[in-house]
């Protein structure tokens, strides 16, 4: 095989770009510019260990389905620890969302950076309201029964019925995660490949 | 010729410093730090659990909602059965402005009161000589002899009593109707009709559709999501039960149900969609909206946020 044809080869045309992209160094970086210090960017990587806790919790409560933690102490804790990881998990998002919006952080060729962590929020949203309405409790009963009018006055009842428990408990514990989990790391990496946004310069501060 | 450079779109080069950065240990650090905040508010706070409402718990502790509402799934006056799609074709639904989303997509989700409600579980019941009489009189009736009977057995439900644990109503003319809606009465209370509404569609299932939509249409659920502050008015999308913080991140989509006109009118659910939908593509979009892109380098939040890079400059 020539040397020409393994470089015309997806794999190889593949990991060139890759390698290109995302060198180890960017992707693994050891040091950052000097701006990056504010407290505002310990949310970022907040987020990433809340969903962690959060995914780690829900895999804990998998393991014995979805009835046990109404009947164990054990399941009862585990379930707690599901939902506080999840409040710190929008806590930290929100405010990491607020920070890089103050930062104007989709300037510099990073708007997909931008538009990924909005609709990475969004999905997080939609996987905790589905988990909010699998609880099979008081709660899951009263928030499905409220939440099916505005679904479905969009149409999309028709077919994401909130009042299924067994449809939404696989959209909660394997669709949305997936995609909150796939975004997550497409957004990690693009913020990999471009960088932290720097300051404004003082010159632009009056512009326009 | 060169671009001009747009301070809200652009981003100037860097050509200052850097200093030491350990990704894996600030990682880890965090990871660490996130998983004992959790355990301390799990053993400080837990998490709520309160039981989920029966049918037999709803028939027992407030038997004259259970039975008018049993009453307005037989009639046609219950929420469900005038809800329109996905459910039935009662009503037009939402709409927002001629958008009618939910007509369009029609009932994929069909649901029949009567017969979802009252008759399919009553034949679920062992068989008893009166009921079975009772709903084969029902099924060989014409349409306009049902008809009669619901509205004979409406009208006299007016004075509709619970006596010794049984429904009364001294109906006439009202066919197998008096019979059929004292069976389904005790159905409820032995809790064998939590059982038949879920088992409709085969022995295992997860779809609570049916039930749920039962419950709803009575006060009782909403009675106890009230002293709960569970209700809409009272932001209750955003809340669950207990002293929890619930769904905050759903507080500005529970703010629009508080603004008229979406908290009084008729198509309130649509227009919350609508502008959350707006907002969240705004949100979205934001890098390539004039204006609104601006407001960071405007307000100059910034300054606080790079402080210190700022106060090194000469």
């Amino acid at each position: 095989m020539s040397t020409t044809e393994i470089d015309r080869q997806w794999t190889t045309r593949l990991r060139k770009r890759v390698a290109g992209k995302l060198p180890p160094e960017k992707l693994l970086p050891d040091t950052q510019p000097t701006y990056v210090s504010s407290w505002i960017y310990v949310f970022g990587v907040t987020t990433l260990a809340a969903l962690g806790v959060v995914i780690a919790t829900g895999c804990l409560l998998a393991i014995r389905g979805p009835q046990w933690w109404h009947t164990s102490s054990v399941g009862h804790f585990v379930n707690s620890m599901h939902l506080w990881s999840v409040e710190i998990f929008f806590f930290a998002m929100v405010i990491h969302l607020w920070g890089k919006y103050f930062m104007a952080a989709w300037r510099g060729g990073r708007a997909l950076t931008w538009m990924t962590g909005v609709v990475t929020f969004l999905t997080s949203i939609a996987t905790a309201f589905t988990g909010y309405v699998s609880q099979s409790n008081f709660d899951s009963q009263w928030i499905s029964t409220q939440a099916k009018d505005g679904i479905n006055s969009t149409g999309a009842g028709a077919f994401w019925n909130v009042l299924n428990l067994g449809q939404m408990l696989m959209w909660h514990i394997v669709l949305l995660p997936l995609a909150a989990v796939v975004l997550t790391v497409l957004h990690v990496l693009l913020v990999r490949v471009k960088g932290v946004v720097p300051p404004f310069e003082k010159t632009t501060e009056v512009a326009q | 010729m060169t671009k001009a450079f747009r301070p809200d779109v652009d981003a100037p080069e860097w050509k200052g410093g850097y200093s030491p950065y350990d990704i894996v240990k600030e990682g880890i650090i965090a990871v660490v730090i996130v998983s004992i905040l959790t355990v301390l508010l799990s053993v400080a706070f837990g998490s709520p659990d309160d039981p989920s409402i029966t049918i037999k718990a709803w028939s027992t502790n407030a038997p004259m909602d259970f039975a008018t509402t049993a009453l307005s799934e037989l009639n046609g006056t219950s929420g469900s059965a005038g809800y329109g799609a996905p459910y039935n074709n009662a009503s037009t639904g939402q709409q927002l402005g001629p958008l009618r989303l939910a007509k369009w997509v029609g009932d994929r989700i069909p649901v029949n009161t009567v017969n979802d409600f009252i008759i399919d579980p009553l034949k679920s019941l062992p068989k008893q000589p009166a009921l079975t009489a009772d709903l084969s009189q029902w099924s060989s009736a014409s349409v306009s002899a049902r008809a009669g009977w619901v509205k004979n057995y409406s009208q006299a439900a007016n004075k509709m009593q619970i006596v010794s644990g049984q429904l009364v109503v001294n109906a006439t003319n009202a066919g197998p109707l008096p019979v059929m809606m004292a069976d389904l009465f005790q159905m409820a209370r032995t809790g064998a009709l939590d059982q038949a509404l879920v088992t409709q569609n085969g022995f295992y299932t997860s779809d609570y559709t049916l039930p749920l939509l039962f419950l709803a249409d009575g006060t009782y659920l909403s009675n106890i999501a009230q002293k709960q502050h569970l209700t809409g008015d009272q932001w209750g999308m955003m809340n669950e039960t207990g002293n929890y913080p619930g769904q905050a991140w759903l507080w500005l989509y529970t703010f629009w149900y508080q603004v008229t006109p979406m908290n009084s009118s008729g198509n309130g659910d649509i227009l919350v969609w609508g502008i959350m939908m707006v907002l969240s593509a705004g949100l979205l979009l934001t890098p390539f909206i004039p204006g609104l892109r601006s407001i960071p380098r405007k307000t100059r939040v910034y300054r606080l946020i790079w402080r210190e890079h700022y106060r090194s400059l000469p």
